[in-house]
């Protein structure tokens, strides 16, 4: 079986939010829709203020309450763990939004462009099938469908690696098959001390955050 | 984005519609039906024609709501798992029944009809505790306060729907004084299982403003003119009538602000702070919380 996970090292990132431009150039969303969100979390007092820089977004939880939720069976879950969107079957009831911990899932009713007026490549990559339904991050799902028939390797070959994780700058960001021993994000998280954000609720989420090593 | 929980914007007056017009609608299906199959309630026809109102309409607050309207048939497609689903799938069985039951007034679909009702209040009060993302809402207690509030208003309406019709509404007298305890008791348990269990602040100050209104005008108040009534053995409806109207009303606003007023979502926490350059790991954090969840 594979699990596709992604892993944020937070001793890396550095909040540039390049990850946040990249995902928004290849998967062509909205002004107000943020498939992956880097946190900029501020605590202490003055002198003693630390900062970190968390990146977020759906995390393909394994088991998934949107999933679990949805009246129309649009949210699915794959074999490998990448839970996606029919935008054709969803009704936009919200009850996948609401019942997501991680705040991933965007509803948009109207069309909305960067600077008001449409631009001509925005005109040419809106997709009216999201309109009024649900959409949150894929994983860049067309990438590891890609690599399936082109024989890559998604988390090493970059042409089926989501576009986030292409991006990084800190190379804070890795993405691969948690089931494959050998895999890139597998020797990560086994060198490395790490979480999972609100583990507590049962999610078992496929997004692993690294806060110091082993 | 911002890391503390901040009101969520899905779910708005609408699906609040839904709760309070689909509870209020199941809670007075279910309680008219349980006096009718004992013994003839005066104004039962009018009950069941109210009920299925009130459930018409929040049905088409839900409408007004989805993107999506004209696939709204898919909501059908997940009796699986998803209480939506199979909230909607009670919904066409239920007004089948209820509308026999309006025309013939016959034990077998008066009492049909008020488990229909009582299976719809149980959908609604699941939905809203399957919304894992929202701390007010998921937290268990919240089915035993939607069950308890739909109960109090189908109480409540009955006694209306008795007056209404001509008939005495202090014979509801006691039943409606139970489900209003019973809800207080569900309330307080509810509040403080989320106080102590964990939630966000603006959440606990969202129930900590309905607090007063609720419990002493919403609670306090028809449960003294019950008292009254029921000791005095007063042969006036009104002090009923009141009661009636007022947990009417304040089951309302529980629902109402539970929706759009206590609805803040998770936000997001770190179990342990990262070490950045230099130093050492700091214990975690969850901002906006009134408690922290720290990596054992």
């Amino acid at each position: 079986m594979t699990r596709y996970i992604m892993t944020a090292d937070l001793r890396r990132c550095i909040g540039c939010q390049t990850c946040t431009a990249a995902c928004r150039q290849a998967n062509a969303t909205p002004p107000t829709v943020q498939w992956r969100t880097v946190l900029d979390v501020e605590n202490g007092e003055f002198p003693d203020v630390r900062r970190s820089f968390v990146p977020t977004g759906c995390q393909h939880c394994a088991e998934p309450p949107c999933m679990h939720v949805c009246p129309t069976t649009a949210t699915y879950q794959r074999d490998d763990g990448l839970v996606g969107i029919d935008y054709d079957k969803c009704i936009g009831c919200g009850y996948c939004a609401v019942a997501c911990p991680y705040q991933a899932r965007y509803i948009t009713h109207r069309a909305e462009f960067a600077y008001g007026a449409a631009m001509e490549s925005e005109t040419a990559r809106i997709d009216p099938r999201r309109m009024s339904v649900a959409t949150k991050c894929s994983f860049c799902i067309d990438r590891i469908d890609a690599a399936k028939e082109n024989g890559l390797k998604p988390g090493v070959d970059h042409e089926v690696t989501p576009a986030c994780v292409n991006s990084c700058i800190a190379g804070a960001l890795a993405f691969g098959d948690r089931e494959d021993q050998q895999s890139n994000v597998s020797q990560l998280l086994a060198t490395t001390q790490h979480f999972r954000m609100h583990e507590e609720l049962g999610t078992d989420p496929g997004f692993y955050y690294i806060w110091d090593k082993k | 984005m911002r890391a503390t929980p901040w009101h969520q914007t899905n779910w708005d007056a609408r699906a609040a519609g839904n709760f309070i017009g689909g509870g209020s609608g199941a809670g007075l299906l279910l309680c008219a039906g349980l006096i009718q199959f004992f013994e003839p309630l005066p104004g039962y026809r009018g009950a069941v024609l109210a009920a299925l109102l009130l459930i018409a309409l929040g049905l088409l607050c839900v409408l007004a709501e989805i993107g999506r309207p004209l696939r709204s048939i898919n909501v059908l497609r997940h009796p699986q798992t998803s209480w939506m689903t199979r909230e909607a799938m009670v919904a066409p069985l239920l007004f089948a029944a209820a509308a026999a039951a309006a025309w013939s007034g016959t034990a077998l679909p008066v009492a049909l009809a008020g488990l229909l009702g009582a299976s719809y209040l149980y959908c609604q009060a699941r939905m809203l505790q399957a919304s894992k993302g929202i701390p007010a809402w998921r937290h268990p207690k919240t089915i035993p306060l939607m069950l308890t509030t739909g109960v109090v208003e189908g109480a409540a309406l009955t006694a209306l729907a008795c007056a209404l019709a001509g008939g005495s509404p202090n014979l509801l007298a006691w039943p409606l004084l139970a489900a209003l305890l019973t809800r207080r008791i569900a309330w307080k348990s509810y509040v403080e299982a989320l106080e102590k269990d964990g939630a966000p602040q603006l959440a606990l100050a969202a129930l900590a403003r309905l607090r007063g209104p609720l419990e002493n005008f919403g609670q306090t108040l028809p449960e003294l003119l019950l008292l009254v009534a029921m000791v005095f053995a007063t042969e006036h409806s009104w002090p009923v009538v009141v009661a009636a109207a007022v947990a009417v009303a304040s089951g309302w606003l529980l629902k109402f602000s539970l929706v759009t007023r206590a609805a803040y979502n998770q936000g997001f926490a770190l179990p342990v702070l990262p070490i950045r350059g230099q130093g050492e790991a700091q214990p975690g954090i969850r901002p906006g919380w009134n408690k922290i969840v720290a990596k054992d």
